[in-house]
C-alpha cells in the first residue's frame, strides 16, 4: 500500500466574523500519497485555496488535523512550521511571484539561502535545477524578459530547488496557452513525479486532467467526489 | 554577509529608482542638519575667540557679562584682592575694546583691541612675522593675522595708522586660534596703551586672568570671587555661558534650532515614506519569502538591514556634501564661519539613526502582519 503523504482529517476553515462568517472549507478529510499526482478541481469560490493552503502550512485550519509526514503540522510553532515548509514542501504560486530585482537563477536559489547555504555555491546548485526545466541558458537573465511558460518554469525550479517531496501547485496552466500548460504539466509528471514525491495541483484547466492520477473534486467547500483519472482508464 | 541579507541587498540597490530617492532623502536631511549645526558651530565658536584665544583658566568678571565682547570694567582693587586669594599662583588684568583706525589710504576701519599685561604679556598671539619684544616700542600694535586681515589691507611690519587720533605702528603680525565674529580685525597692544589711546570710564579692566595654583583651587577662588559680588569662570564655562547666550538668547540660536529640528522632521518624513513605500511596492516578495519558509525574524533583519544601508550610505554621502561645500565656501568667502564639530556628527546620527528605527518599525509592522495566504491566493 502506498505511503501517505499527506493527512487532512476533517478539516473546517471560517473567514471573518459574525454577522459576515464564509465558511469556506466543510468538514474535508482526504490522503495524498507519495508517487501520485493529485489533483483538486471545482467552480471558482469552491475552497481549492484554501484547502490547499491548510494542508501545506500557510493557513491554520479552524478545526481539524493535517498531518504532513507523520507530523502534525497545525500543533509546530510558526518557526518550526516555517523550517518545516521550507524542507519538505515546494510551492508554485499562480502568478509566480519571482523577485524582478534578481536573476533567474538568484530566484531559483532563494529556497537553498533560506536554508542557510552559502550565495554562490546555492547559486551554482540553482543553475543545476534550471537545467532540469531547460533554461540553462536563462540563468542570468532578469525574469520578466521571460516568457509566461519559462518564468513558470524558473518558478518550478526554485519549488524543486530544496528538493522538497511535496510539491504543490495552484492553478499552474491558468495563464498560459493550452499546449504551453499541458507540456509543463506533461513535464512535471515525466521529469519531478517519482515514488518519494507527492504532487497536489489545484485546477479548472480540464485540458490537464489526463496527467492526474486521482482527481478530488470540490464544491462549495466540501468533497463531493474522487475520481480515478483517464490514466487509469486507459 | 548572510544570504538572507544578501537578498535584501539585492532587491534595495537594484531598484535604482526607489534607492536613489531614499538616498536622496537621507542625504539631504543629513546635509541640512549637518550644515545648520555646523554654522550654529562656527559662530559659536568666534562669538568666544577671545576667551579661546587669551586661553587664561579663569576668569574674572562682572556678574552681568553675558558675552566676552560686552565686556562691564572692574575697578582696580579687585585685581590686589584676586591676587591675595590663596590658592591664585597669578593674576593679571586683559584689556578688551573697540577703536577706530584711520589707515594709510585715509578710510575709517573698526578694530577690536587687546591689551596684554604689560609685565607678563599673558595670552600672546603666537608671531608670524616681527618680535612679541616690541610690543613695547612707541606706538606698537601687533595685527592679528585671521579671516579680517585684509580690512587692514594687509599690513606689514612698519605699516602705520592713526588709531583714535593717535599714531600706531605695526610691529608684528600674529595668529591666534579662532577670528572673530563681528567682522572686525584684532590688534594686540599693551595694556597701558589701551588705556593712553582709547577713551575710558572710571574702571578699566575688562577681565582678571587668573592662573590657580592646582585644579582644586578653582572652587575656592570661585568661591572669594562670589563673596566680593564678582564672578569667576573657568575658560569652557565662559565658552559655554557665551554659546547659551548665543543659544538661547539671540534670533541666530534659536531660529538655526529650528530649522536644525525642521530639517529633521522633512527627512523624517521624505524617507520614512519612501521607505515604507518600498516595503509596500515589495510586500508580496517578503509574503513569498515567508510562505517558502523564511522566519519572522528573518524577515525582521532583512529589513533593518535595508534601513541601515540606507541611512549610513546617505549619513556618508551628507557628511562629505557637507564637508564639500563648507571647504568651498572657506577657500572663497574669508568670513565664513561654519565648523563640523564631532557633536554636530553625532547630533546628524542620532537623528538618522531615528529616522531609519522609525522607517524600519512602520516596515517591520507591516511585514509581521503579511498573510503567506493572501500571497497564496494572489
Ligand atoms: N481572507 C478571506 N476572508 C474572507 N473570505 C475568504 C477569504 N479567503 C477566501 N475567502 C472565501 O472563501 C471561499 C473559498 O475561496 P478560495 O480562494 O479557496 O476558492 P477557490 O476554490 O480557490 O476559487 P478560485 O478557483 O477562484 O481560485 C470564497 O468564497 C472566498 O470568498
Ligand atoms: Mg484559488
Amino acid at each position: 500500500m502506498a505511503k501517505a503523504a499527506i493527512e487532512a482529517v476533517g478539516i473546517n476553515k471560517w473567514f471573518g466574523v459574525e454577522p459576515v462568517r464564509t465558511h469556506a472549507v466543510k468538514d474535508v478529510s482526504f490522503v495524498a500519497n507519495f508517487g501520485e499526482m493529485l489533483y483538486v478541481v471545482g467552480p471558482s469560490g469552491s475552497g481549492k485555496t484554501t484547502m490547499l493552503s491548510m494542508i501545506s502550512g500557510i493557513l491554520r485550519p479552524t478545526s481539524g488535523t493535517v498531518k504532513v509526514e507523520d507530523a502534525d503540522i497545525w500543533s509546530l510553532s510558526s518557526d518550526a512550521l516555517a523550517e518545516f515548509r521550507l524542507k519538505h514542501i515546494g510551492f508554485v504560486f499562480q502568478d509566480y511571484h519571482l523577485f524582478p530585482r534578481l536573476t533567474t537563477a538568484e530566484n531559483v536559489a532563494i529556497p537553498l539561502i533560506l536554508q542557510h547555504r552559502e550565495w554562490t555555491a546555492a547559486v551554482k546548485d540553482a543553475e543545476r535545477n534550471l537545467e532540469i526545466v531547460g533554461l540553462k541558458d536563462r540563468a542570468q537573465l532578469a525574469p520578466v524578459k521571460l516568457s509566461g511558460g519559462e518564468q513558470q518554469r524558473v518558478a518550478i525550479a526554485r519549488a524543486i530547488a530544496s528538493r522538497p517531496d511535496i510539491l504543490i501547485f495552484d492553478e499552474p496552466t491558468a495563464s498560459l496557452d493550452g499546449d504551453t500548460g499541458r507540456n509543463i504539466v506533461h513535464f512535471v509528471r515525466e521529469q519531478l513525479l517519482t515514488d518519494q514525491r507527492c504532487i497536489v495541483i489545484v485546477t479548472h484547466d480540464s485540458r490537464i486532467y489526463e496527467f492526474a492520477d486521482r482527481i478530488i473534486r470540490m464544491e462549495d467547500g466540501r468533497v463531493t467526489g474522487v475520481d480515478r483519472s483517464q490514466l487509469d482508464a486507459q | 554577509m548572510p544570504g538572507i541579507l544578501q537578498i535584501a541587498y539585492k532587491l534595495l540597490i537594484n531598484d535604482r529608482a526607489k534607492f536613489a530617492a531614499l538616498l536622496v532623502g537621507i542625504t539631504f536631511a543629513v546635509f541640512l542638519m549637518i550644515e545648520m549645526t555646523s554654522l550654529f558651530a562656527g559662530i559659536l565658536s568666534r562669538s568666544s575667540s577671545t576667551v579661546i584665544n587669551i586661553g587664561a583658566s579663569v576668569w574674572v568678571m562682572d556678574p552681568a557679562v553675558q558675552t566676552v565682547a560686552n565686556t562691564i570694567p572692574l575697578p582696580d582693587y579687585v585685581l590686589d584682592e584676586v591676587r591675595s586669594i590663596p590658592g591664585v599662583k597669578y593674576a593679571v588684568p586683559l584689556y578688551s575694546g573697540a577703536a577706530l583706525l584711520k589707515l594709510r589710504d585715509g578710510t575709517y576701519q573698526a578694530a577690536n583691541v587687546i591689551g596684554l599685561d604689560d609685565t607678563s604679556l599673558f595670552g600672546r598671539p603666537q608671531m608670524l612675522a616681527g618680535n612679541i619684544e616690541d610690543i613695547y616700542a612707541e606706538n606698537a600694535f601687533i595685527a592679528i593675522k585671521d579671516s579680517e586681515f585684509y580690512k587692514l589691507e594687509n599690513p606689514a611690519v612698519g605699516t602705520e595708522f592713526e588709531l583714535n587720533d593717535h599714531r600706531g605702528v605695526i610691529v608684528g603680525i600674529a595668529r591666534v586660534a579662532s577670528s572673530a565674529l563681528f567682522g572686525v580685525p584684532t590688534l594686540y597692544t599693551t595694556y597701558n596703551r589701551c588705556l593712553q589711546y582709547i577713551p575710558n570710564t572710571r574702571f578699566t579692566m575688562s577681565y582678571l586672568l587668573v592662573e590657580p595654583k592646582t585644579a582644586a583651587d578653582v572652587a575656592t577662588i570661585k568661591a572669594r570671587v562670589a563673596a566680593r559680588g564678582y564672578l569667576a569662570l573657568t575658560r569652557d564655562e565662559f565658552v559655554q555661558q557665551i554659546s547659551n547666550f548665543y543659544m538661547y538668547h539671540t534670533g541666530i540660536g534659536t531660529n538655526m534650532m529650528l530649522m536644525t529640528l525642521i530639517s529633521f522632521i522633512v527627512g523624517l518624513s521624505i524617507s520614512g515614506q519612501t521607505f515604507y513605500t518600498f516595503i509596500l511596492e515589495n510586500i508580496d516578495k517578503f509574503g513569498a519569502l515567508k510562505a517558502i519558509g523564511a522566519k519572522g525574524r528573518e524577515l525582521v533583519s532583512m529589513i533593518l538591514f535595508q534601513a541601515t544601508f540606507v541611512a549610513l550610505t546617505g549619513y556618508g554621502i551628507g557628511v562629505g556634501l557637507c564637508a564639500a561645500l563648507i571647504w568651498l565656501a572657506r577657500t572663497h568667502l574669508p568670513d565664513y564661519a561654519a565648523m563640523i564639530t564631532f557633536g554636530n556628527l553625532a547630533t546628524a546620527f542620532v537623528m538618522v539613526v531615528i529616522i531609519a528605527a522609525v522607517s524600519s518599525y512602520f516596515g517591520v509592522r507591516r511585514v509581521l502582519s503579511i498573510e503567506p495566504f493572501d500571497i497564496f491566493r494572489g
